[in-house]
């Protein structure tokens, strides 16, 4: 087991809703931005010295700009059938972690200076004063949220606690009291191209060592092409898959696939990145600008179709928000949804029989499939809702023989988040992360126990990451969790078909 | 007429104003209030029946809710249903002549009191009783509930206990709402009357200054009312294409 020097949640035999604890999670915040995190993001560097006045006039603006935030400040009814639903809570019992109360770190200053009852009667509705106090607990806890909706499922009015978690950081960035982790990757982008930071060569370099590991193994030459004018489809990937397991795998998957179906294919140096993390930090305009990077390239490299690779916010800011963000895209092929997943492709593929899978190639796990909850709840694949919940699990079925779903309460859109999205995936936030995996770990556990499963495959980077890095302090071992992809390339049957 | 009878037509018709006006200017600020993203909670209908039948399911069984916790939707759903009822069958004391459906309610919408109240009071029981629903919840949270409690007792006191001049009640009602302020009787001087139509007052003038909102709210919920078709269609609030302007 990892060491931790925190206390690290027990699993129990069936789930727990806990009795609350007020406060134990307080001093769990993240690194704060420096200026040269914060500028090219066009946020100020440090707290300004009106911030409490600015604060306020931001969030008046946002109000007029999303309605959600309108909508969600002013219906909440306190009903509390959200409190037992966010991992976060399940795994401190902080009950600032239940999602009204996070909501209402954010409704109570709403009320004070916004509501007439908060404005002349603020004991009665609970209203406070925008205060440092306030602001300290605005920045720890709007920072242990994922932004994962599953308190928008399960609320009679859709309240998503996401919409005020990114309303509550974009307040936050325009004082200047940004997340460095965020702020840091965003900047990135802008200037490199990608979340890790790797320049063009270093990108060509690792996909030309791919083509050699793979045709070292199964003695046919696979591709993984970068910048290549003219193919047909712009793969964007988040750029884990670029080095790291095992999401490379995943990589290895889809460049089989492609290979197999005779699709040309491409990657961009310029857009090395799936990942949006203008997002999280609610900021509309950079994510536009992160957005605008896969048009460019879309048209630099002439391609006719944009797939986008395994990941899960990526996935929602590219299927629900691409199109508005950076379209229209009337000069890609019209016989293609704009963007597609990989999976979509591959799916489609197997469905028209054009792959060949050595299920056999997998017989050494037995797997159950973890939903991603940007996936679940804020996308879709293929043509009818829910597509985004079987056409993963077709494909994984369609490449291994043994498969077993966790409860159905913790998979589909009830799926609990990993614990690292939403920009939480930092080593400053390690004791948050390990907390609010409790939910899924303990599923897992189930399976493990009750169906002899081995291995967890996921199709979101940050599930990736965050499991190889939580798994060790519930007792599991780290590469416990799989590409879909992977599956795929270890079933998939290369070369000529018989 | 009574000192009292001049109160209470002017305490509503303010509260009627209050009502009108607040809950008018909410709607409308809901409206125009752009929804700039697709957020719709999926899996989520792809055309726009599915979303009337998708909000249909939210406003009539609470199906969320249901889905969450079974105490809470059992006894929210027997005080809204409850209160719908009684709120149609009082219809009987605005309209003349009285509709006939409204006259073939009125034997269910009676005891329609008692269920709004059981309703009500397993909801506070759960507001003091579990933990994190009292972290939750504020003053104005319990006091909303006693006020519906109490609009509920004194009614049903007044159908079941001592029984007030209706018909009288009635021809107040009925002036107040035609203008015709000559032809205001005198109201009874019954006390769960007067303190009936005091809270019922009270309450129509913090709906749309309080969480009553969320009446109005649920059906401008973007996660609830937005169809699932962002790759078919761009979706591009006005400051949004105003960004897109001056951007590039
Ligand atoms: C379209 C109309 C409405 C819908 C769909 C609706 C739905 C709901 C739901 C789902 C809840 C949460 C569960 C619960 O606590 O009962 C709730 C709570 C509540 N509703 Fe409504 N409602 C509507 C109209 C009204 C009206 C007209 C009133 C009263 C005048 C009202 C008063 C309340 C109160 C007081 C609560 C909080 C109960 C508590 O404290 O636990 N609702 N409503
Ligand atoms: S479920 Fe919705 S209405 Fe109920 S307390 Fe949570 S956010 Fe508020
Ligand atoms: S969005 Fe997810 S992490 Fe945030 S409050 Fe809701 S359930 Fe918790």
């Amino acid at each position: 087991m990892a060491k931790a020097d925190f206390e690290v949640p027990e699993l129990k035999e069936y789930p727990e809703i806990p009795s609350i604890t007020p406060g134990v999670m307080a001093h769990s915040r993240p690194f704060i931005a420096k200026p040269e995190h914060q500028e090219p993001l066009h946020f100020p560097g440090e707290l300004v010295d009106n911030w409490q006045e600015k604060a306020i006039a931001k969030m008046g603006e946002l109000q007029g700009k999303y309605r959600s935030l309108q909508v969600y400040l002013d219906s909440c009814v306190k009903c509390g059938a959200c409190t037992d639903k966010c991992h976060y809570f399940l795994g401190t019992k902080d009950p600032k972690n239940m999602p009204v109360a996070r909501q209402d770190l954010y409704r109570k200053v709403y009320r004070r200076y916004f509501t007439f009852a908060g404005k002349y009667f603020p004991k009665l509705v609970g209203a406070v004063d925008l205060t440092k106090e306030v602001l300290d607990d605005w920045y720890s806890y709007f920072h242990q949220c994922s932004q994962c909706r599953r308190c928008s499922v399960f609320c009679p009015y859709g309240i998503d606690t996401a919409e005020i978690s990114m309303a509550a950081r974009e307040v936050m960035d325009s004082i200047g009291v940004g997340q460095k982790y965020c702020n840091e990757i965003i900047g990135k982008v802008f200037r490199i191209g990608n979340n890790l930071g790797l320049p063009e060569p270093a990108l060509a370099d690792t996909l030309e060592g791919l083509e050699e590991d793979v045709e070292d193994e199964t003695g046919v030459k696979v591709r993984y092409p970068l910048d290549e004018e003219g193919a047909e489809v712009l793969l964007i990937t988040p750029s884990a898959d670029f080095f790291a397991e095992p999401h490379v795998d995943g990589l290895i998957g889809y460049g089989k696939v492609f290979h197999q179906a005779g699709i040309s294919w491409t990657l961009s140096s310029a857009a090395s990145e799936a990942a949006n993390f203008g997002m999280f930090i609610g900021s509309y305009e950079n994510m536009r600008r992160v957005s605008l990077r896969i048009r460019e390239a879309a048209l630099d490299l002439g391609v006719k179709r944009i797939v986008f690779g395994e990941c899960g916010h990526a996935w929602r800011v590219a299927y629900s928000f691409l199109n508005t963000l950076a379209g229209p895209f009337d000069f890609l092929d019209p016989r293609y949804p704009v963007p597609q997943h990989i999976c979509e492709v591959t799916h489609d593929l197997i469905q028209r029989g054009a792959l060949t899978l050595d299920k056999s190639a997998n017989d050494d796990m037995v797997l159950t499939y973890h939903d991603s909850c940007n996936v679940a709840r804020a996308s879709r694949m293929g043509n009818k809702p829910g597509g985004q919940f079987s056409i993963p699990r077709d494909i994984i079925k369609a490449s291994c023989n043994h498969f077993v779903d966790m409860a159905p309460d913790t998979i589909h859109d009830s799926t609990f988040c990993c614990g690292g999205g939403g920009g939480l995936l930092t080593d400053d936030l390690m004791e948050i992360r390990v907390k609010g995996a409790m939910p899924r770990m303990q599923a897992l556990k189930q399976v493990v126990e009750e169906n002899g499963v081995t291995h967890m495959a996921a199709i979101c980077a940050i599930c990736k990451s965050q499991f190889t890095k939580v798994l060790p302090y519930y007792g599991f071992s780290m590469d416990k969790i799989v590409s879909v992809h992977q599956l795929v390339s270890n079933a998939i049957v290369l070369g000529d078909k018989e | 007429m009574s000192v009292l009878t001049v109160v209470y037509a002017i305490l509503f018709y303010a509260a009627t104003a209050l009502l009108l006006v607040g809950l008018g200017y909410r709607i409308y600020l809901f409206w125009k209030t752009p929804a700039p993203l697709k957020i719709p909670t999926t899996p989520a209908p792809t055309t726009r029946a599915g979303v009337v039948y998708r909000l249909g399911r939210e406003v009539v069984f609470f199906e969320s809710l249901f889905r969450s916790t079974k105490w809470t939707w059992l006894f929210g759903w027997i005080f809204h249903f409850g209160l719908l009822l009684v709120l149609l069958r009082h219809l009987r004391y605005f309209t003349d002549p009285v509709w006939t459906w409204v006259s073939l309610i009125q034997p269910f919408g009676k005891y329609a009191a008692f269920a709004m109240v059981a309703g009500l009071l397993g909801l506070w029981a759960r507001r003091l009783f579990v933990d994190r629903v009292r972290y939750i919840s504020a003053p104005s949270d319990h006091l909303i509930l006693a006020l519906l409690v109490a609009i509920g007792g004194s009614g049903i006191m007044m159908s079941f206990v001592t029984r007030t001049d209706i018909i009288t009640v009635k021809e107040f009602f009925r002036g107040l709402m035609t203008f015709s302020w000559g032809s205001i009787p005198t109201l009874p001087a019954d006390f769960f009357l007067l303190v009936h139509l005091l809270l019922v007052a009270a309450l129509m003038a913090i709906f749309p200054y309080s969480k009553l909102l969320h009446g109005a709210g649920v059906f401008f919920s973007p996660t609830r009312n937005q169809v699932d078709n962002p790759r078919e269609r761009r979706h591009l609030a006005p400051w949004a294409a105003q960004l897109e302007n001056n951007g590039k």
